[in-house]
C-alpha cells in the first residue's frame, strides 16, 4: 500500500461504500471488501473448528455437530459465493492492475474517451462467471 | 518499496489460494457434481472422508501452504483496509505487531493441527 499522501481518504468508512462517479467496478471494490473480510472471519474460526481433527474422530464428530443446522448450512453457501466472488473478482484486479485489458492509452482528443469503457466488458463476464459458479455449488446444498 | 513488495507478494498470494482454495472447494462443495477425493459414501466432512484425505502427504503439504498464503493474504488485506483510515504512527505499528503476531498464532495452530491429524489418519 502506498502512503496516501496529502489525499486521506476524508469520508471514512463511508468513503468505503458509495459508487459515486465510479460505477460498477466501484460497487464490486466494495463487495471485494466485504467479501474479503467475510472470508478472513470464517478462516479463523475454520482453523479453530478443523484443529478438532487431531483429538480423533470423537472430537471431529462433536465439532461438526455444533456446526449442523439450515443456519450453518446457509452460512456455508454463502462462504463459498464469497469465495467465488472474491476469487474471479480478484483475477479480474489482479489483470487489471498489471495493466491487461484496460487498452491502449490515447490521445486525449474530444471526444474523450474513459479507460473504464474498456475494462467493462472483463467486469461483466467476470461477474457472470461469479454468478454461474455460486449457482453450481449451490446445488450441492440442495440435497 | 516495502509496502509494493509486499503488496506484490498480496497478489502472489491470491493466485496460491485460487489454485489451493479452488481445489478445496471443490472437494467440499462440488461433491454432487465432481466427486472428487471422497472415497467413502455421506458427506466430504464426515470422518471417513477426513481419515482418507488425511492420509495423505499431498494434502499435508498443500493445506500447510494455503494456511500460510490465506493467513498472510487475509491479515495483509485487513491491515490495508484500516491503514486507509489514517491511523497514527503508533496505531499503524501496534496494528502490524498484532496481525503478525496473530498470523503466526494461527499458523503454529493449524500446522500442528494437520502434522497431528496426519499422524491420527495413519494410525486409523
Ligand atoms: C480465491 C482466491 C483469491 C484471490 C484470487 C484473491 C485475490 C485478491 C486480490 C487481487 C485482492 C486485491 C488486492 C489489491 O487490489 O490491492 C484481494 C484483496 C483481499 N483479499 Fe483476497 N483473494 C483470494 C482469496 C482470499 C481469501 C481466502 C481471503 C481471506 C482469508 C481473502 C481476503 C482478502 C482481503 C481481506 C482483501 C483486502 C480487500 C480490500 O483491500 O478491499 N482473499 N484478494
Ligand atoms: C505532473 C503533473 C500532474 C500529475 C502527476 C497529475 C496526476 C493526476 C492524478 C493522479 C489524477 C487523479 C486521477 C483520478 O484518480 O481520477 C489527476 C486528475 C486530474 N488532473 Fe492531473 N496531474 C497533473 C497535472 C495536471 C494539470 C496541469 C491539470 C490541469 C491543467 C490537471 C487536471 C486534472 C483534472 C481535471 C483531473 C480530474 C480528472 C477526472 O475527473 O478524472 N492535472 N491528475
Ligand atoms: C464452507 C466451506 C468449507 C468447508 C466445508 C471446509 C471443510 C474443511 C474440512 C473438512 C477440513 C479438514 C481437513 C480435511 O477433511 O481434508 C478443512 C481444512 C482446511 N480448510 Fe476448509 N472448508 C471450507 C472452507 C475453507 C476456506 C474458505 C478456507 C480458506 C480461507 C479453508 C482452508 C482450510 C485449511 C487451510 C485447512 C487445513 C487446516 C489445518 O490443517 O489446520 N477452508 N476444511
Amino acid at each position: 500500500m502506498i502512503e496516501n499522501k496529502g489525499r486521506p481518504n476524508r469520508l471514512g468508512v463511508k468513503g468505503w461504500l458509495g459508487g459515486g462517479r465510479w460505477g460498477f467496478e466501484r460497487y464490486l471494490y466494495a463487495l471485494h471488501r466485504l467479501t474479503g473480510l467475510a472470508l478472513l472471519a470464517y478462516f479463523v474460526l475454520h482453523i479453530g473448528v478443523t484443529s478438532s481433527r487431531a483429538f480423533g474422530e470423537n472430537a471431529w464428530t462433536s465439532a461438526m455437530g455444533a456446526v449442523k443446522g439450515p443456519l450453518f448450512s446457509v452460512g456455508e453457501f454463502l462462504v463459498f459465493a464469497a469465495f467465488a466472488f472474491h476469487a474471479v473478482n480478484g483475477i479480474r484486479l489482479a489483470l487489471v492492475e498489471l495493466g491487461f485489458a484496460i487498452g491502449q492509452p490515447i490521445e486525449p482528443v474530444y471526444p474523450y474517451r474513459t479507460s473504464v469503457d474498456e475494462q467493462r466488458p472483463l467486469a461483466i463476464g467476470v461477474m457472470i462467471l461469479a454468478a454461474i459458479l455460486a449457482i453450481v455449488g449451490g446445488i450441492g446444498f440442495l440435497k | 518499496m516495502r509496502d509494493q513488495r509486499l503488496w506484490t507478494w498480496h497478489i502472489g498470494a491470491g493466485a496460491v489460494i485460487l489454485v489451493l482454495l479452488g481445489l478445496h472447494m471443490t472437494v467440499m462443495h462440488l461433491d454432487a457434481i465432481v466427486r472428487v477425493f471422497n472415497p467413502a459414501p455421506g458427506e466430504p466432512v464426515d470422518w471417513a472422508n477426513v481419515v482418507a484425505r488425511g492420509k495423505s502427504v499431498f494434502f499435508l503439504v498443500t493445506y500447510v501452504l494455503l494456511l500460510g498464503t490465506a493467513l498472510f493474504h487475509g491479515f495483509y488485506g485487513l491491515r490495508n483496509i484500516l491503514f486507509e483510515l489514517n491511523p497514527g504512527a503508533p496505531a499503524k505499528k501496534a496494528m502490524n505487531g498484532l496481525f503478525l503476531v496473530a498470523g503466526l498464532v494461527l499458523f503454529a495452530i493449524g500446522t500442528w493441527a494437520a502434522w497431528a491429524g496426519f499422524t491420527v489418519a495413519r494410525s486409523a
